[in-house]
Order: structure tokens, then sequence, then C-alpha cells
């Protein structure tokens, strides 16, 4: 308790501030490497600011409420072309089959390699193959799925003609290939939290009789769901901001076009457009030419990915108080809504 | 490590220029009166005490490297045995073959025998095996669930109804785990409450309740104090001889005072070797071993 006393003292010497670090009795190459890091960093905040004010202003002043409700129409005209209902719809759609595919294969494969990796040589070559899908730019990805899924044998996916000839261009293959780019993102991330889990976690389980399977599914997956959810939804930005894919495996079509009579079944095999091909098409390099829409469409875009990032800091922020026993993601939610103990 | 540290640390005092430096009080001789060891140690050779495992010339392997060379030692109920060495002496990998935890390390190897009431333990399925045989390691290492459901992850087991048991069937057993382990009234009006909220001294006792709920008959203590306060020590100190007459207790420690106060048989061992064992009494009062007397009066360590 005697301790306390020095701190607390109200009368004791004036305390004096430690002096501000200064860059001037650096050598002159690392004052300029500073200044130059410190540019470049400044330089980057003036970007993305500008990107996010431009966007905001050309794109708030086109934004109608309107346009969340119509369906683009063929027009010459801006103020007849319609809305981008069917892109937003279509960017769900497609970015729900993706990951869909992607969240489970990736937690799949993350967990396999990081628990199992038996045998080696073939751990090594799964991490080998997720690093190539990784770097394959999407347009890559898009022809080779064209290639693959023209096949005959795919005709279920997408349309065929009545002499046989397979489309290969649906909401279903296009989520295909799509959930190729989230894979790597999803597995990444599962990896890396699996990987942060001390190797004590896993001795408590396997102390008290359990296999590493139930291990794995009661206490390690539930731990790093915030881990598992910030790569499904880094999965989601990827899937959502690609064109190439729509472009050749979509159609990129005006509007969504179901195939047949079924309600649900038609609209996955049939073509269609996403928000990126619909600002791609209507920008003033596209050839619908209504600029003022693929500001509006653009802009709601930005504010998508930028929702997921900020959804992305949040679920893997600093572990503030942990006293909430749920998963982050299910805090959002009512406690009591879900208890562990089912 | 000494024999007789202070039992607190001593008072931290602002430097005064003017004062004599403050001057830790001299260590006590290690063989003289201070050592009282807890009564009645010879008592517990009674008809309750009874062999549960027996360790028959073990040796023990990382790869290439023998880090236990043939140990023997018995493990019985009603008493407690205590696993005390240097760093690297092989104790703790002894301790974490007893229930075939080596295994999860690659290249681990094993000789000789260790039985569990006669039967092999390599025989027994190693999930039951770890049921049977728990453990309490060096940190403590709640899952991220609340108090309840780590508890009632030991309880989940076998068939299908009784592992998605209602948590009304299972509150029981979790409450009266709790209580073994002296944590119930601390944590009994919310057991909703995320086990990582809770103090280390509380977390390592939830991990003796997790432990103890399946009911084993032998538990393993890893240096299960060293990460806790002395206070928090003295509790499950107090908690390990209350349980040696339903389970057989072994504990790793570096703590000597701790052994003392806890076991009532003692291993030493060194570099891998069982240099010594024999009671409480007799390792710390009367070794026969010049190593063993070296250790315990804090000549290496």
């Amino acid at each position: 308790m005697a301790l306390a006393a020095p701190a607390a003292q109200p009368s004791g010497p004036p305390l004096a501030a430690p002096p501000r670090e200064t860059t001037a009795s650096w050598p002159l190459a690392d004052r300029v490497g500073y200044w130059l890091c410190w540019a470049t960093g400044v330089g980057l905040c003036l970007i993305a600011g500008s990107i996010v004010l431009v966007m905001f202003v050309k794109g708030v002043s086109s934004l109608r409420l309107s346009l969340f409700v119509q369906s683009p129409a063929p027009s010459l005209h801006q103020s007849q072309a319609g809305g981008f209902l069917d892109p937003i719809v279509g960017t769900l759609i497609v970015t729900a089959i993706g990951i869909a595919i992607a969240a489970p294969m990736g937690v799949a494969l993350a967990t396999w390699l990081s628990e199992y990796r038996r045998p080696a040589w073939l751990a090594r070559a799964v991490e080998s193959a997720i690093e190539m899908i990784a770097g394959v730019p999407s347009v890559v990805l898009a022809i080779f799925g064209l290639l693959l899924f023209a096949h005959g044998f795919f005709g279920f996916l997408s349309q065929s003609a009545s002499n046989g000839t397979v489309t290969g261009q649906s909401f279903l293959v296009a989520g295909v290939i799509m959930a190729l780019l989230a894979v790597p993102l999803v597995a990444g991330a599962t990896g890396e939290a699996l990987a942060q889990l001390p190797a004590r976690t896993r001795e408590a389980s396997y102390a008290l009789g359990k296999t590493r399977a139930t291990t794995i599914r009661r206490v390690l997956l539930p731990s790093i769901l915030p881990g598992i959810a910030s790569g499904v939804v880094l999965g989601m930005g990827r899937i959502i901001g690609d064109t190439a894919i729509i472009t050749i495996l979509l159609g990129a079509t005006l509007k969504n076009e179901p195939v047949g009579e079924l309600p649900i079944l038609g609209t996955l095999r049939g073509t269609g457009s996403t928000l990126t091909s619909y600002v791609y098409n209507n920008s003033p390099a596209g050839e619908g030419n209504a600029p003022q829409k693929a500001y509006a469409a653009a802009f709601v875009l930005l504010m998508i990915v930028l929702a997921l990032n900020a959804l992305v800091t949040r679920l893997t922020g600093p572990r503030a108080r942990r006293t909430d026993t749920r998963p982050r993601i299910w805090r959002l939610l009512p406690a009591g809504w879900a208890s562990w103990s089912r | 490590m000494g024999v007789v540290e202070p039992l607190m640390p001593p008072p931290v005092r602002r430097i005064d220029v003017d004062r004599d430096p403050y001057i830790a009080p001299a260590r006590q001789a290690p063989n003289g009166v201070a050592l009282a060891s807890r009564p009645g140690v010879e008592t517990h050779t009674s008809s309750r005490v009874r062999e549960r495992m027996a360790i028959e010339s073990v040796w023990l392997a990382y790869g290439e490297n023998w880090v236990v060379r043939d140990v023997s030692l018995p493990v019985r109920r009603g008493e407690v045995l205590a696993l005390i060495g240097a760093s690297g002496s092989g104790k703790t990998t002894l301790l974490r073959s007893l229930n075939r935890l080596t295994e999860i390390t690659a290249g681990a190897g094993r000789s000789g025998r260790i039985t569990l009431d006669g039967q092999e333990i390599h025989e027994i399925e190693v999930t039951e095996l770890r049921r049977r045989v728990s453990m309490v390691f060096q940190q403590p290492n709640p899952f991220p669930m609340s108090i309840f459901e780590n508890v009632a992850y030991a309880l989940r087991e076998g068939p299908s109804r009784r592992r998605r048991a209602r948590r009304s069937q299972l509150e029981g057993e979790v409450r009266d785990a709790l209580r073994r382990a002296g944590l119930h009234d601390e944590v009994a009006d919310d057991l909703d409450r995320s086990a990582l909220a809770l103090s280390g001294g509380q977390q390592q006792r939830l991990c003796i309740a997790r432990a103890l709920a399946a009911e084993p008959e032998v538990l393993l203590l890893d240096e299960p104090c060293s990460a806790l306060d002395p206070i928090s020590t003295a509790v499950i100190e107090e908690l390990i001889v209350g349980l040696r007459e339903s389970v057989a207790v072994v504990i790793v420690t570096h703590n000597l005072q701790q052994a003392q106060r806890v076991a009532d048989h003692v291993a030493f061992m060194h570099l891998g070797e069982l240099v010594e064992y024999g009671s409480s009494e007799q390792i710390f009062q009367t070794p026969i071993q010049q190593r063993t007397r070296d250790y315990v009066s804090g000549a290496f360590g």
C-alpha cells in the first residue's frame, strides 16, 4: 500500500514530459525513407477517400428509389431504361450459390490440412492447389468453366438448344466457378484461426477421451466461428466484385432470363446480370451508355463491399473482454436465442 | 528453485537512498524444523489404499531421444503420488504416457508395460482409457464455452441419446462435479457465464471439475498450480488431498513444498531416470541417494 503514494501525491516535483522524438538526428537516407513512407500512407488515404467521395456524389445524385424496384429495359433514353432490380437479385443469387459451395469446402479443406494432413505429400499438394486457384485470374477460371459446363453432360445446369448444344451459361454455372474464387479465402481464414488456437485446447479435449472428430466439431470449429465468418465475408466480397466470370458464364444479359417453367430452378438455369456487369454495360465503355445508372449502381456496389469489410473488422477485431460465450456473429442476436446447451 | 522460498514475495519498497537497501530474509536450513510435512502420511498404508496402475520398466522416447529410462512405479488409489525433478527429467512425459497423451506427438514411442487394473493400456480403447485416466494441465485450458458446457462436454459420450442429452438431464452431474472441485458455490447462480470470464484459479478448478465429471479412476495433474497465485494454490492443494479418497492422484510439480504438502509418496526423477521413490517424509527428511539430497536441499534444479 505504501507503494501507491508517489503517484497520488498532489504536491510533488513538476513532472517533465519526455522530449519529443524528431528525425533531425537521423541520417538523410532514413529521413527521406521515413517521409516517403508517410507520404505514401497519406496519398493512399486521399485516393480511398476520393473514390468514396466521387462515387457518393455521382451515385447519390443519380440514385432513385425506383431504380431498386424496376427491371432494366432496352431503351435509347436513360429515363426509360428502367432500374437495376435484376442485377441486384442476380448479385444475391450468384453470391449465395458461390458461398454456399465455398464455405463448407473451404472449412473442410482447412480443417483437414490443419488437423489431419495425412499423407503429407497429399497435404502439400492440396496447399499448392489452393494457392494455384487463388492465383488464377478469374477470366481464366471463367473460360475454363465455359469449356467444362458447355459439355453435354452438364446440360442440366444451363440451357441446351434443340440440337443438343449446351450454352454453359447460367446462375448455377457462374455460382460454381465463383465458389473457386472464394474457397482460398475461406480456407485461408479458417486455417489461420485453427493455427492460432493453442495446442492445449486440443489436448484438453483429447484428455477427456474425445476423438479428433468430436474435438473438431464440438470445440475447435465453434471456437473459430469468428475466423470462419470473416473468411466467408471476404469470399462474398470477392464474388460480388468479379466481372469476368459474370460476363462469360452468366451472359451479362439485360434481364434475368429464366429457362422453362419451373419458378426458381428456371431462373437458376437461366442467364442474367449482376451489379458489376450492369455497371460495365451502362458505363460509357459499355453498350448501354447510361452513365448515370452506372454511377448509381457502382455506388450501391461500393456500399455493399464497404459494409462487408466493416463486418470483417468487427468479427476479427480485438477480443475485448469476452464474457458472452456465443460465437461473435450470434452475439448480434439477443441472449438466450440459441444456447450452447440446446 | 530453492526449498524454502519465502511464502510471499518480499514487500516492494521505494528506493530510498538514505536507507539501507532491503535484504530478503536469509533462507532457512533445508533440513531444519521449518520443513513441517503434512501429518499422518504413514497412516495411508491402510486397506483403503489399492493399486490401480502399474508402471513397469517403462522407457519413453521422442524419435531418437530417450526421455524416460526404465521407470517402475505404482499408482494407488487412496494416496497422492508426486513426481518431482528438474526440468527435462521426463516427469511430464511419464505422466502423459499414463493416458497415452504422448501419442499425439509424432515419433513418440514406448517400451515396457503400463497397466490399469492389470490390463495393458495399449489394449484399452484410447477414448475409454482417457475417460478413466483423466488429466489437468499446467495452464488452465477451459473451452471458450459456458461453465456448464465445459463440464457437460466431458459427460457427452457414448450412445447418441446421452450425447444429445438435454441440459436438465446433465445438470445434476455437472453440479456434482463442480462441487467436488470446490467451485460450485462460486458459480452456482450463473452456470451460463463464459468460462473465460473466471479467474485463473477458478478456471483451473473448472478444469478439475471437467476432469472429474466422467468419474475417472486416476487423475493426472501436470503442475496444476504453476500458473496460479498462492491462495488459489492452497485451495487446489486442499482439493487434491481430499480427492485421493476416491481417485488415484498423480501430480507433477516443480514446487517441492507443494509435493511435501500434498503427496503421500514421492518419486524423484533426474534425466529420465527414477532416482528415488519413497514416502514423502523419507524423500524430504532422509533421502538415501546423494542426488535426491542435493535436489531437495536446493543444490540444483
